[in-house]
């Protein structure tokens, strides 16, 4: 029936309405809600997402050891060229040789910091941290080596 | 108590005695100059007012740099503007697109005219208030239509074209609601329709269809102020700024400046029909009640009232998203005109019977 719907749409309208509105009432009671960093001055207690993604990293533990084999799927998985895996030739106590990763080259100014690269890591090598004062005055500052010198892989890494 | 008549009436003997035959022009003067800086405190106050509830309401600070708290940002912003260049098109009606803020301007200052600011703080109390305010308050169209047509932009003319059917057709809808009041109180003075409020507000007296007749009439006064969700006129994303496309500087500032003050006049006549105006929130029979709200200034209750309403326009602009066009029409002509003669048949059912409080 004509009417009926009518109404029926009228009363649907306003209460959807009222929804959005009691949402946006709500907001602007609750101070607290507001997520604006008020960056420069808040520097030292700067309450970041945990999921913002600063630059790449890679981790080392006290052994100075990292989990990165070489494997170059984060290269691989790269959409600008930002790292560049150079590999070297080690040899094992048996007497075997294998790859293991000699540089890892980061660019950071090429960076999009679109995660694909960790998300591609089979051994958690890599990681995003939350800096994000990158400014420099030199760009060459900003190609960046990722090992540590004198680093080597983590033992019963694969 | 301090009341502004004994002080009106004080100013106007001393000018008598002072100047004798000038001393209407002497007041004439006067009025002007405060309706003038009046104008120029509510487009600071309303400017910041909207960016501050914006940013609360989408989670933001808003700004907070410029002075304390950044009272000060709508200063600087208005010193920008004064120092800008006022452009004209090489190929604008050069004639035309000069008149066309000052004429927005001008409708909104005749608008001032008949508002009851607080008790006896009134302009011009003209026994046909509400038809003049209706009436002159569809000549800012003219504005509007003359600064898009003028400014020889497809932009601007679009919006001007979007801005006439709005307006055109959201002012049946607000003068329906208005109407209402109207035959409620049996008069079409300002004063005198305050005046029928003592005892309680319309909107609280009226049942449920005044209550509608005041949704209506919020809805139809965003439109017809051009604002979000209805601001079609001047739809960013579509039109780049509508019909001040082109305009740029101090007249860009008046267009703005009147945007604002239009706000405050529909609040203010909002106010006024609705919720009693200057008078006190009065509850019958409740004596000590009425006596404590009697001691709150007069002009406070107004303005209280009208900045409710202006909050109110503010929180539904930053909370629904623009309507398209024929959306927009289909709001008017299928849903709020229908309700709205309903309502005024349904107000008027009541007026004759007698069965308001």
């Amino acid at each position: 029936m004509f009417i009926k719907e009518y109404i029926k749409e009228v009363y649907q309208g306003v209460s959807s309405l009222l929804k959005g509105m009691k949402k946006t009432g709500y907001y602007f009671f609750h101070p607290s809600e507001i997520i604006t960093q008020q960056y420069p001055d808040n520097r030292h207690e700067l309450k970041l997402p945990e999921r913002f993604r600063g630059e790449v990293v890679m981790a080392h533990d006290d052994n100075n050891e990292h989990a990165c084999t070489g494997c170059t799927a984060c290269e691989l998985a790269c959409p600008n060229g930002t790292i560049k895996i150079i590999t070297k030739m080690d040899l094992t106590p048996e007497g075997k040789k294998k790859k293991a990763l000699d540089t890892f080259i980061y660019h950071l100014e090429l960076c999009t910091m679109c995660n694909l690269c960790i998300e591609a890591c089979p051994t958690n090598a890599i990681q995003m941290a939350q800096t994000f004062e990158h400014s420099v005055y030199d760009r060459n500052k900003l190609t960046k080596k990722l090992n540590q010198p004198n680093s080597k892989i983590r033992e019963g890494v694969e | 108590m301090f009341s502004f008549q004994q002080w009106a009436a004080q100013i106007h003997s001393f000018l008598l005695e002072k100047t004798g035959t000038y001393t209407l022009l002497i007041e004439c003067i006067i009025i002007g100059i405060l309706a003038i800086s009046l104008f120029a405190i509510l487009g600071l106050v309303l400017v910041l007012m909207e960016r501050k509830v914006a940013a609360h309401i989408q989670i933001r600070m808003g700004p907070n740099r410029v002075g304390p708290a950044g009272m000060l940002q709508t200063v600087a912003d208005t010193l920008k503007l004064l120092m800008k260049e006022g452009l004209v098109p090489r190929l604008a009606d050069k004639f035309l697109f000069n008149l066309a803020p000052f004429l927005v301007m001008m409708v909104a200052m005749m608008l001032l005219a008949p508002i009851a600011f607080a008790r006896g703080v009134q302009i011009w109390d003209i026994n046909i208030g509400v038809l003049y305010i209706t009436a002159v308050s569809s000549v800012s169209v003219i504005g509007v239509m003359m600064a898009g047509w003028s400014s020889n932009n497809k932009f601007a003319m679009l919006g001007a074209m979007r801005s006439g059917a709005q307006i055109v057709s959201y002012e049946l809808s607000a003068g329906f609601s208005i109407l209402c009041i109207v035959v409620l109180s049996g008069s079409l003075q300002i004063s005198d329709i305050i005046a029928s409020q003592e005892s309680g507000w319309w909107l609280f007296r009226g049942h449920i269809p005044v209550l509608i007749a005041f949704v209506i009439y919020i809805i139809a006064v965003t439109a017809e102020t051009n604002r979000a969700p209805f601001d079609l006129a001047e739809a960013e994303s579509e039109l780049t700024a509508g019909f001040h496309t082109e305009y740029s500087g101090m007249r860009f500032a008046l267009f703005f400046l009147a945007e604002y003050i239009n706000i405050f006049i529909v609040c203010a006549l909002g106010a006024t029909l609705f919720l009693g105006g200057w008078m006190p929130l009065h509850i019958a029979h409740w004596d000590g009640f009425n006596h404590l709200m009697d001691w709150i200034p007069s002009s406070v209750w107004f303005m209280g009232k009208t900045f409710f309403l202006i909050f109110l326009i503010m929180w539904f602009r930053w909370t629904f998203p623009r309507l398209r066009v024929d959306q927009l029409l289909n709001l008017e002509w299928k849903y709020l005109l229908p309700i709205g003669l309903l309502n005024l048949l349904l107000v008027t059912w009541i007026a004759i019977k007698g069965w308001h409080f």
